[in-house]
């Protein structure tokens, strides 16, 4: 159901101009549909061996999101959080920022379909979001747990500043892409990239695990720009492409991937093909590189004390 | 490799008044004092920080300056010819702390307060009501609206002072609890610089302001709710333009905690924000920061630089509820030395191109302006405030009241007062109670002194000397200067 558009266009213009929406939004609550799934939801709880009565089942719900202000759609899902909905989906997504921004609930599933924008996931403590599209800019930016899988393609900055979670983007990514990347204690994100990256990927990468497939690329040329692990200082990048030192920052070395680390990989590399439907076999397949740093204090040795 | 560098200090000490007690060399953080029967000072480690002067029972050690010759040379101070030779012996990029120490005169300095005289009464704030409480954050645009709800300023300050970011990392646990509490005791914000908040501070974080800086260091949903609001920090008034290195060995157990990092790696901050490389960009952090905190005031703080105008304007447009200005004489825990005596511009300028800027484009009222770099008394304070700004932070004077005597050392960890560092056997020096006194004394006092000056200057709030840039007259500016500053020379 949607509201009449030029009605809101009309109080849009009457509104402040810090505060109204970018043009083509309206501030106005988006239709939500709660369901009580049964089948599915039952069926689960069951293989969980709940031996006493089937507890009610988690209701879903979901979400018009066509032409709704951020703010209203973050808020509904809040509502919707705290109502004790466990499975959303937002329909209609076109553009939207900072959705699931910052949410915090381990349990909780975001389906989002069509295009989310800028800062999705952004400082996200906890959820799982799939996006059924494309997305923008800065997936995953300062993102502390969680997942995020985009059957798409995803822009700039994805993951900046990652400290755990992990992020999985089905095809090609732009520049920047888990800049800063950082590990603490149990916590390794992980970035898994179906397609190619542009440059300055995991530049003063801090931690965490990168690795890069080049099997469901749009793209042609080169699967890693230039600049790759600049200033890095920890964690490791792994490419299965042809990658030259010349691509890459002083601070970091190449390896060929040795058959533990693949053992590692493999497990992560499997998922990753299974919630997108590629081919297992042929990401696996073909010479990985270790991208990793030289040093963990690159810039030791810098300074002189006044 | 023969070391060039002679000494700075000479540590002299009267043996004869000396009680033996060893307690100089107990309390040298720096390593200065062997001891063989009686204290033996090694002069080359001294910085003058003055903790075993302060603390021998004696009083029988006296740090002078060297007496020691060089050539007169007015083209080669002393300075430049012993940075010629570390580097030359070293190879290194020359790291220093706290503000520059290049004679540089301070505008404040130039500038003259007014007061009443006959024609229109002075007030006496000890007998009258004299209203010192700020509050920051975006005003209507009319006077008499109501603020839409958003834009109501949430952060209120008994005084208009602030305490300035400082790490936990570059200074103690000890000092953030210090200025925590203090905070609150005033009714005033502490601000976190960019390690994270350690849970210890839990309970103080209504007066705590969370910064996010480039290396995102400690910035979780949780540390983001917690604040009384947020700062991005885009810049510093000591460094401009440059990130921050903290070195693995100042991260300790503790220190790794709030920044999330390992023990013993590098901290690296990167210059810019890789998510910031415009307006537009600020902007969508800000409203991320928004978004993600419930609508928390997001603050940006920028160093003073030659475009600073056009800067916080932008910064004002992309969202921010205040803009914080860094002057280049503004402290740092370190920063390369080269950048931090030759980068940027003076808070005094910046302030006033600032809020004139703001003004002629009719956006002044949508944030508040806090300055730094550097806040030295109330005098500062009030001129300051006449220039435009809506509240000043203090940092190195902070420090100064918890026992820094500006010995330049706190990028090397062994501060021998506690205050920069993270030994334990150091950082237990500052007792965070006393220290919290302290600062509630310094801005208590600061505070009764602005108190004086608007009375002298006939006005009962803060509010009406804000850019009042017509109480304030210069003393030997040029007319250019004059003019950047808003303000008529003496006599005019």
């Amino acid at each position: 159901m949607i509201g009449n558009l030029s009605h809101d266009k009309m109080n849009m213009a009457e509104a402040d101009p810090a505060t109204r929406p970018i043009e083509g939004y309206v501030h106005r609550a988006p239709t939500v549909t709660v369901s009580r799934r049964d089948t599915t939801a039952a069926t689960i709880t069951t293989a969980a061996s709940s031996a006493t009565a089937t507890p009610a089942a988690p209701p879903a719900a979901i979400v018009d999101a066509d032409h709704i202000y951020y703010r209203e759609l973050n808020a509904a899902i809040a509502g919707l959080v705290a109502d004790g909905v466990r499975d959303i989906t937002l329909r209609r997504v076109n553009g939207q920022r900072y959705l699931g921004n910052g949410l915090t609930s381990p349990d909780l599933r975001l389906r989002i379909e069509g295009v989310p924008g800028q800062d999705l996931g952004m400082f996200l403590g906890g959820a799982a979001i799939e996006v059924y599209g494309n997305a923008q800019d800065g997936v995953g930016n300062t993102m502390e747990a969680g997942h995020i899988h985009v059957h798409g393609s995803a822009g700039d900055v994805v993951g900046y500043g990652m400290r755990g979670g992990e992020v999985f983007i089905r095809g090609d990514v732009g520049y920047r892409v888990g800049i800063h990347m950082k590990q603490y204690q149990s916590r390794v994100p992980t970035i898994i990239i179906g397609g190619k990256a542009r440059d300055f990927f995991g530049e003063y990468m801090a931690g965490g695990r990168m690795i890069l497939l080049d099997v469901a690329s749009q793209l042609s040329g080169d699967a890693l720009g230039m600049y790759v692990g600049t200033g890095m200082h920890g964690g490791e990048i792994y490419a299965r492409c042809p990658v030259n030192p010349a691509q890459c920052g002083r601070e970091v070395g190449l390896t060929p991937a040795t058959d533990d680390q693949m053992a590692e990989l493999t497990p992560l590399i499997s998922r990753f093909c299974t919630v997108f439907g590629l081919d297992a076999d042929r990401a696996l397949a073909g010479q990985f590189t270790r991208i990793a740093p030289v040093s963990s204090r690159p810039y030791g040795n810098l300074y002189v004390n006044l | 490799m023969i070391d060039y560098i002679q000494p700075e200090f000479h540590v002299d000490i009267d043996y004869d008044k000396c009680h033996k007690c060893g307690r100089c060399q107990g309390q040298c953080g720096w390593g200065v004092y062997s001891f063989v029967g009686r204290p033996l000072p090694d002069d080359a480690k001294c910085r003058a920080c003055h903790r075993c002067v302060t603390f021998c029972p004696a009083h029988c050690i006296t740090i002078k300056r060297s007496d020691l010759a060089y050539r007169e040379n007015p083209n080669w101070p002393v300075a430049a010819r012993k940075a010629v030779w570390r580097q030359g012996a070293s190879g290194g990029v020359l790291l220093s702390s706290m503000g520059s120490d290049r004679p540089r005169t301070s505008l404040f300095d130039a500038l003259a307060l007014d007061a009443c005289q006959v024609t229109n009464p002075s007030i006496d704030p000890l007998r009258e009501p004299m209203e010192t409480r700020t509050t920051l954050g975006k005003r209507p645009q009319v006077f008499g609206d109501e603020p839409p709800k958003e834009w109501a300023g949430r952060m209120t300050l008994a005084t208009p002072i602030l305490f300035a970011p400082m790490s936990f990392g570059s200074v103690s646990l000890n000092v953030h609890k210090a200025l925590a509490l203090a905070a609150r005791e005033l009714g005033i914000y502490m601000n976190t610089g960019e390690g994270g908040l350690h849970p210890d501070l839990y309970p103080l974080a209504d007066n705590v302001i969370v910064q996010v800086a480039s290396g995102r260091f400690g910035v979780t949903p949780e540390y983001l709710g917690r604040g009384a609001a947020i700062e991005i920090k885009v810049g510093q008034g000591a460094k401009p333009g440059i990130g921050g290195h903290l070195p693995g060995e100042k991260i300790n157990a503790e220190v790794s905690t709030t920044r999330m990092i390992p023990q013993g790696t590098d901290a690296i901050s990167p210059a810019p924000h890789h998510d910031i490389y415009s307006i537009e960009d600020l902007r969508q952090l800000i409203y991320s920061l928004k978004e993600a905190s419930g609508y928390k005031p997001v603050g940006v703080k920028i160093a003073a630089v030659h475009n600073v105008g056009a800067i916080a304007s932008g910064v004002v447009r992309a969202g921010a509820d205040y803009v914080y200005l860094d002057g280049m004489n503004g402290g740092t825990g370190a920063a390369p030395a080269v950048i931090r005596d030759h980068v940027g511009i003076p808070v005094e300028l910046a302030l006033a191109v600032v809020d004139q800027r703001l003004r002629d484009e009719n956006i002044r009222n949508q944030a508040s302006i806090i300055v730094a770099g550097s806040i030295r008394s109330s005098a500062d304070l009030a001129k300051a405030l006449a220039l435009g700004a809506d509240a000043v932070a203090l940092g190195s004077a902070a420090l100064l009241a918890l026992g820094c005597h500006l010995c330049q050392g706190c990028h090397t960890g062994s501060c021998s007062w506690g205050l920069t560092t993270q030994k334990p056997e150091l950082t237990r020096r500052l007792d965070p109670e006393e220290g919290a006194q302290r600062l509630v004394n310094l801005v208590g006092a600061w505070t009764h002194e602005l108190q004086e000056i608007l009375g002298a200057l006939g006005v009962n709030a803060v509010e009406s000397l804000r850019g009042s840039r017509d109480r304030l007259r210069a003393i030997g500016l040029d007319a250019q200067t004059c003019d950047i500053l808003g303000v008529a020379p003496a006599g005019r």
